[in-house]
């Protein structure tokens, strides 16, 4: 881990940011910029379509080495550049779980499935036995030890998946999309667990999701993409009281909504909820003054 | 329309999916059938177009017991879409994929070509018609699969976790599109645990649990009975959430609906003072 | 037919056998597979087929086994048909009792086979095997390729279920028509499952690189497979018992039935 990296220096530092895929007539990216600080959770969203997917893959170096491409702008992560260094070398840094478990889940049984990068990244047996219990620990998931990943829920292989990764021990974790797959009971358990390790640890976490009424809470900062830009960046409430997020049509919470309607009707609530216990407490205020 | 009377199903690994599951679905309902992963959702209405018979009771579609008729014959009335459209592209041309289905189904080749345009021009795909499906996004080849359903003009059309991956304005149009399909006389079934957008529709709710039925009713009266919606890990819409938390200040309990739960506030808010 | 391959997915249990070593245990299956081949006499091939059931009962496997026996049953009963055809063909069209005998023999042959393997494939989780090829000094890509191969066949076949189901209920119907529509059918359920073979491995490809994949020349391992005492001793029966065996079938006299 650079240590000389410094004080002020994003844990992530994207800056103007362009990129079309092998033969795409137009890029998917276009002059993206934001920093992402360390220790920050930040959910980023959009249409179907806008680039977060993409912009995922560029962190890690995905793109350009697995995709090709053509990419242009500067993008520094943990210091190091993306275009300079293979994505071996940023999987140390940067850990990355995908939208479908079943994918990501290679051994057949939990713990050599965690074990898995630390074993391609030749760590000594012993420590690799400590942090396997570890990143098990940290996501609940010690009593699936030995199971296989077909005898494991959806919701449980994401949580394997989110240890394998941890074991990395990044600096940054990047999820695309975890509970796309997932009921909402299971969802919020990833959120929690994802939150958790924002709190307690200090990881640094990007998160690209639709259902922003259920992880929102977790998150300090949102960025809205449309079109390959970036078209919002900025704490969740300031967010979704823009008139912009209604027009771009992404997931707003309802309780967001519930805030905009009340509005209209001349019922002005401090900021927008971002939970529905949020929006309770602040509404019940209003009616016993 | 469908009748399920004690129905039982158990696969062959001796899973039991389905423990005496009886239901009635008339013409022209709209229905959501909502619980957790593994309650026998996807199995249930695998019954229901005879891909899955019953190991004990009955299922009757139109008063005939699907054990008795092929599953071609049933899948005529009774359409269903899959989760993953991925599952069942095939096809050079979206055109051919639309047809594919009504040319099962022995529809003459002017009635083809007629439904096939019908079904392109309904879901928006008529820029597609020569392209690949395997060259669309995500979201288009769920049209397609919808579309190729659509195409054979089955009574019945069942989604199953259409949902799933869409952003919210896609999910919107969808909403408006079954809303459209059902006021034009079609049975719609979806199977999901999308809670907010169940919210949004407001069909009747089936809740399942264990393979069996634990609620059935409308959907504001089922989607604000905790009990219920625990056991099937389901977690009631965020508006619900805000109104049951403030069920002592005397505001209704079983409101689902945004606007209304705005007016009921604001409502409160006007006689308090 | 494909029930054979249920035979053939390990079934986790605590058992003596499973406790075994793979490598061992795969001595032990070549072994029987050997004896097998050797012998061709109806007493020595039953004595070998019923000589595993009590190891089947001790790895508590029974089940499993009984059912990959059962998808082999088809071929066995192939096998006799075939073998007894041929004989009384040679005998020119005569039923002997030898010929009956001697197709028999080769059923059970058959049946032999299938049941050694399938006992080391039910006791043996895919991990282990993988690890004994990885020490066996066999290359990780070739190694990662066999137990992901494993990993993926059951997800394999419940896709392709699924698949079918879908194709079904847009009115595909498989069981019609002449041998030839009966291929063409299978069109709409291979492509769909290839696409989606492709993707799947797309995807994979993209998570191993995000977990460091090839990043050290030699990797480390979490497990090690270390023969033990049982292991030791399965190597020498087993190594004994094919010795003694060649002697006898080779350089003993054969007893007269």
């Amino acid at each position: 881990m650079p240590c000389f990296v410094g004080f002020k220096v994003p844990l992530i530092k994207v800056k103007d940011l362009t990129y079309s895929y092998p033969g795409a007539e137009r890029p998917v990216l276009r002059g993206v910029s934001f920093a992402v600080e360390r220790g920050e959770f930040v959910i980023i969203t959009g249409p179907s379509g806008c680039g977060k997917t993409t912009l995922c893959r560029c962190f890690n170096g995905l793109i350009p080495y697995f995709y090709g491409g053509e990419i242009s702008g500067e993008i520094l992560v943990a210091g190091l550049s993306v275009k300079e260094h293979s994505t071996a070398e940023l999987a140390q840094h940067v850990g990355m779980v995908f939208q479908s478990p079943e994918n990501q889940l290679f051994a057949l049984s939990v713990e050599k499935d965690i074990a898995f990068g630390l074993e391609n990244l030749a760590i000594p047996r012993e420590e690799m036995r400590r942090r396997v219990d570890w990143a098990l620990e940290m996501t609940g998931t010690s009593d699936l030890r030995v199971k296989a990943p077909y005898e494991l829920s959806g919701g449980q292989q994401q949580r394997v998946a989110i240890a394998s990764v941890l074991a990395m021990r990044p600096e940054i974790m990047i999820l695309d999309e975890p509970t796309s797959f997932l009921d909402p009971a299971s969802a919020r358990r990833i959120f929690d667990v994802i939150g958790g390790l924002n709190k307690d640890l200090g990881l640094t976490v990007v998160l690209v999701e639709h259902r922003l009424d259920l992880a929102t809470m977790y998150a300090n900062r949102v960025i809205v993409m449309d079109g390959g830009e970036v078209k919002l960046n900025s704490d969740p409430y300031s967010v979704y009281a823009s008139q912009d997020a209604r027009l771009l049509g992404i997931g707003i919470p309802k309780s967001v909504r519930l805030y905009q309607i009340l509005r209209e009707k001349g019922v002005n609530l401090d900021r927008p909820p971002l939970t529905a216990h949020e929006a309770a407490v602040m509404i019940r205020r209003i009616i016993e003054r | 329309m469908i009748e399920a009377e004690g129905v039982y199903f158990s696969y062959p690994t001796g899973v039991e999916a389905l423990r005496g599951v009886s239901l009635v679905i008339n013409s022209g309902e709209f229905i959501a059938i909502m619980g957790e992963n593994g309650a026998g959702k996807t199995t249930l209405v695998k019954h229901f177009n005879g891909l899955l018979k019953p190991s004990r009771g009955r299922v009757r579609v139109d008063g005939v017991e699907t054990n008795k008729v092929s599953v071609a014959k049933l899948s005529k009335k009774v359409g269903l879409v899959f989760q993953n459209p991925d599952h069942q592209l095939f096809c050079e041309t979206v055109e051919k994929e639309i047809a594919f289905g009504l040319r099962n189904f022995g529809f003459p080749e002017d009635m083809i070509a007629k439904r096939t345009d019908w079904a392109l021009n309904l879901l928006g795909l008529v820029e597609y018609r020569e392209v690949s499906p395997f060259m669309l996004s995500g979201g288009e080849r769920k049209r397609v699969a919808l579309a190729s359903v659509l195409a054979w003009d089955p009574d019945m059309v069942i989604l199953d976790e259409p949902t799933i991956g869409q952003d919210q304005g896609q999910k919107e149009r969808l909403r408006q599109f079954i809303i459209q399909l059902n006021a034009q006389g079609k049975t719609v079934v979806i199977v999901t645990h999308d809670v907010e957008f169940v919210a949004d529709c407001h069909p009747r709710v089936i809740l399942m649990s264990q393979g069996r039925i634990i609620a059935d009713g409308s959907a504001r009266n089922v989607l604000d009975n905790l009990n219920v919606l625990d056991k099937a890990s389901i977690v009631p819409p965020q508006v619900t959430q805000i109104l049951l938390e403030l069920a002592d200040l005397g505001l209704p309990r079983d409101v689902i609906d945004l606007y209304e739960a705005g007016e009921a506030i604001a409502d409160l808010l006007r006689r308090n003072r | 037919m494909l029930r054979v391959l249920d035979g053939l997915r390990f079934r986790r249990a605590f058992s003596p056998l499973h406790r075994l070593d793979p490598r061992s245990k795969f001595l032990m299956a070549c072994t029987f597979f050997a004896l097998a081949i050797i012998f061709i006499g109806i007493l020595p091939l039953t004595l070998i087929f019923l000589v595993q059931i009590p190891l089947v009962l001790v790895a508590r496997v029974h089940r499993e086994w009984l059912r990959s026996l059962r998808g082999g049953a088809f071929l066995a009963v192939l096998i006799f048909a075939t073998n007894f055809a041929v004989g009384c063909f040679s005998a020119g069209w005569v039923v002997t009792w030898d010929v009956v005998l001697y197709s028999t023999s080769m059923a059970i042959r058959f049946l032999a086979l299938i049941a050694s393997f399938s006992i080391f494939f039910l006791t043996t989780s895919p991990d282990d095997l993988g690890l004994a090829l990885e020490q066996a000094r066999i290359p990780y890509d070739f190694c990662f390729a066999f137990t992901t191969a494993i990993r993926f066949v059951p997800v394999l076949a419940g896709e392709a279920q699924t698949i079918v189901d879908a194709q079904r209920s847009r009115g595909l119907e498989l069981e019609r028509g002449n041998f030839l529509k009966r291929v063409r059918n299978y069109v709409p359920v291979l492509i769909p499952l290839i696409v989606g073979a492709i993707r799947r491995s797309m995807e994979m490809a993209e998570a191993m690189e995000a977990r460091a994949y090839g990043a050290r020349e030699r990797r480390t391992n979490l497990n090690v497979l270390k023969l033990r005492g049982a292991d030791y001793a399965v190597i020498l029966a087993s190594v004994s018992v094919l010795v003694c065996a060649i002697y006898a079938r080779y350089f003993l006299a054969p007893p007269v039935l």
